[in-house]
């Protein structure tokens, strides 16, 4: 399977998941039935959403199942404002104050909500790095009434951790409820709701290794109601649909590993992505590292080589079975310059050039030693090929 | 014809970048290159930043749903498969260039345009830089290898036969050109391969249309780009026939969409016989008229040796540049037309055909592509035709 650096688009399921996750497969009854089975499947899903809720810090009760990190995104920013709308009238003004690096969950939700409901977006500028900029935060929240304020814990791209603590404590000040899309932070850096102190937070299964199509939006018992987005059999307050038992178990179980493998490794995984970092920069001098030096995931590794189009460097990379990103939206394939290289304010020209290492648990002294020997080519056979093809 | 298996050697060690649109025939095309042993490597080209979703009817061939075909085949066949993005050098080189050459009054080609900058250069020119020997699209044409280097051919059947759009290859790109179902007879076959190899696309519809234009309304397209400026209709005499809304709309032997209004003297239908974009003047006439003698351009290329090179015309080269005596010739001015004789030569950087049989509703701006036998010589972009009726040039 080569080399692996794709781990901020989705982790490896772990062994050990995945036989739990078989296991909970043969479990039968809808957690929502009244008989016997039905209870017995309610037990299992109850001891796994405790579980989940002990290592982020929330309640059970605060933990609203979801079809994946996009559903509770969708899901909190639509029904804070829907909310909004149902307790102060349909034309009621509503505002959304985030950032122009979030993740395109949130952007284009938030464009759905600015182009159908009226929703006014006031976007707070992140620095060259991609972190939020407070005093900025700080000025929009005294002239606009937030219904909300939406931001990542750790930029999903470049990784670079937010101020949480300004974001938290200015919108506390102003009154507006604050979500946090924790996805990529979590399983790499420690994820408390409760010392977050914010009014809610979306997480996903898969990106620490667990199951594709399971997540969750923990929103605070203090928080505002949200209008639901799925309508259905009410199984969980907000959010209809059957509950998947056995995708939550698995759920439970990939967290409760990545936890144990955090506290333990996570130094070590800096030091792997130091290493590869310095290597790179070092056989190939020109090479931007882009996001925080100071503080970011520790996995994570972004950065641009001039002349270069990321889609070429990806590509050669690939041949010598390396699999990394271009850390950019793909639709179907189709490589866009990064949206938050650009609100970095990155040249466009600049941002065609980036690529994304993301390195895990798995990762190896071995796949650094591998993906730093063969760059220096590849960069090289990369910039003929840009040139060639008159970028 | 065996042509590709002549000018492609079948090894392992070739690697061929498989062109893959989405259609029937790039994936039959990939197939056979992945059957003839090579290593092969599928892009698909995204040429618009924009991709609509699904496609609609037989247009276009840029939708995500052709890309997920496309895609789909690669999966089938076990290559690799990337898509490429060549959307900004699509919108300079073909889409403007096509909006240029109306504003201009002339007729562009844009599929030669992205077969001249995108498929094989800027494609190529990357295919070549990462290491790769070959591209293989789904073209109906074949490339031999003559007695002077690589020769660029007709398909196997005339009905099929697409070397007219190909007629812009240089040498050095038909040295790196591979296409695999040169000699197919029809594209039943390839539907039924493609339908045996179990493709997904095997029953998908032809696109031939401006793949850029989704709804094929080409006239409307262009208003919205160009702008619509009310113009007369005139006759070669120069008198006032009626009115139209912009002369980009017109192209030189058009009939439908003239709203005259009232018949010519002689009753017959009248044709658009020049455009004129810088007056804004849209000149009319009898069929009889748009008959030309004569077409000439100094935007030549020549798909392999040139006619010095091939022995059919002598070499008048001066320090000016490349120029030669006279050849005989076929010349072919659109992609599904009949060629007809003719004698050309290159004369101060320009190609000048002499026509032996007249052609009608010729425009500045189409290629005139030179066959002699199934051979493709090279071609020019039209910049100028000699009427065949008062010998008057125009362009």
């Amino acid at each position: 399977m080569g080399v692996y650096l794709d781990y901020q688009a989705t982790s490896p399921m772990p062994e050990s998941v995945r036989d739990v996750y078989v296991d909970a497969l043969a479990g039968i009854g809808n957690p929502s039935s009244i008989h016997q089975a039905g209870q017995r499947q309610r037990a299992v899903l109850e001891d796994a959403k405790e579980r989940i809720a002990r290592i982020l810090d929330c309640e059970p009760i605060e933990i609203i199942l979801t079809s994946g990190g996009t559903e509770a995104i969708n899901t909190v920013l639509k029904g804070a404002v829907w909310a909004t709308q149902a307790v102060r009238g349909p034309d009621a003004p509503t505002t959304i104050v985030s950032t122009r690096a979030e993740h395109h969950a949130t952007l284009d939700a938030l464009a759905w909500l600015q182009d159908n409901e009226n929703t006014e977006i006031a976007w707070v500028p992140v620095d060259s790095e991609g972190v939020l900029d407070a005093d900025s935060l700080e000025v929009i929240l005294a002239d606009h009434r937030a219904t909300m304020v939406t931001t990542l814990l750790a930029n999903n791209e470049v990784g670079s951790m937010q101020p949480m603590a300004d974001i938290a404590r200015l919108s506390r000040e102003a009154e507006a409820p604050v979500h946090v899309d924790a996805i990529a932070a979590l399983g790499y850096v420690p994820v408390s709701f409760a010392e977050l102190g914010v009014a809610a937070m979306s997480v996903s299964a898969h990106k620490v290794g667990g199951p594709v199509g399971v997540g969750a939006l923990i929103l605070s018992r203090h928080a505002p109601e949200l209008s639901a987005l799925l309508h259905g059999g009410d199984q969980q307050r907000g959010r209809s649909g059957t509950l998947d038992v056995a995708g939550v178990v698995a759920f439970a179980a990939a967290l409760e590993l990545r936890e144990q493998q955090r506290r333990e490794r996570a130094p070590r995984l800096q030091e792997l992505r130091d290493s590869l970092r310095d290597q790179l920069v070092g056989a190939v001098g020109e090479v931007v590292i882009r996001g925080s030096l100071e503080s970011r995931l520790p996995g994570n590794l972004h950065l641009t080589v001039p002349g270069c189009e990321g889609d070429v460097l990806l590509y050669l990379l690939d041949q010598e079975g390396i699999q990394v990103s271009t850390g950019s939206a793909c639709q179907a394939g189709v490589p866009e310059p990064s949206h938050v290289l650009r609100a970095m304010g990155v040249a466009e020209d600049e941002a065609r050039g980036a690529l994304r290492f993301s390195l895990g648990y798995q990762t190896t002294e071995d796949d650094i030693a591998l993906v730093a020997a063969l760059f220096p080519r590849v960069v090289e056979q990369a910039r003929v090929a840009g040139m060639a093809s008159g970028h | 014809m065996g042509a590709f298996q002549e000018s492609l050697p079948t090894l392992v060690d070739v690697k061929v970048l498989a062109a893959m649109s989405g259609g029937v025939d790039s994936a039959v095309a990939a197939a056979r290159a992945v059957d003839a042993g090579h290593e092969v490597v599928g892009v698909h080209l995204a040429l618009s930043r924009m991709p609509g979703t699904l496609r609609t009817g037989s247009r276009g061939c840029c939708t995500i749903e052709d890309s997920m075909d496309a895609r789909r085949v690669a999966d089938m066949l076990g290559i690799p498969f990337y898509v490429w993005d060549f959307s900004e050098r699509f919108a300079l080189d073909v889409v403007q260039d096509f909006i240029d050459e109306y504003s201009e009054g002339r007729t562009p080609n844009p599929c030669m345009r992205c077969n001249q900058h995108i498929k094989f250069q800027a494609v190529l020119e990357r295919g070549l830089a990462l290491g790769f020997d070959a591209i293989a699209t789904g073209h109906y044409a074949s490339v031999v290898e003559g007695p002077d280097g690589k020769e660029l051919h007709r398909a196997a059947t005339w009905a099929k036969d697409q070397s007219y759009v190909l007629g812009v290859l240089t040498t050095e790109q038909l040295e790196h050109c591979y296409f695999p179902l040169a000699t197919t007879p029809s594209k039943d076959e390839v539907r039924a391969e493609a339908a045996k190899r179990g493709f997904i696309v095997a029953n998908k519809p032809d696109s031939h249309d401006i793949c850029f234009i989704p709804d094929g309304d080409t006239r409307g397209w262009l208003a919205e780009r160009v702008g619509e400026k009310e113009g007369p209709v005139l006759t070669s005499d120069g008198e006032v026939v009626g009115s139209h809304q912009g002369a980009h709309a017109f192209t030189v032997g058009q009939r439908k969409g003239l709203q005259l209004g009232f018949p010519a003297a002689d009753g017959k239908p009248r044709y658009v016989l020049e455009v004129r974009p810088k007056t804004n003047e849209v000149v009319v006439g009898p069929k009889e008229a748009l008959a030309i003698s004569e077409l000439a351009g100094s935007m030549m290329s020549f798909a392999g040796a040139d006619p010095v090179r091939s022995g059919i015309a002598d070499d008048l080269s001066d320090a000016n540049g490349f120029a030669c005596g006279s050849f005989e010739c076929q010349v072919q001015v659109r992609a599904h037309a009949d060629p007809v004789p003719g004698t050309a030569r290159v004369e101060a950087g320009e190609l000048v055909v002499r026509l032996h049989e007249p052609l009608l509703g010729v425009a500045p701006g189409q290629s005139a592509v030179l066959y002699v036998g199934t051979r493709v010589l090279g071609q020019c972009t039209i910049d100028r035709t000699v009427s065949a009726v008062h010998e008057v040039a125009r362009g």
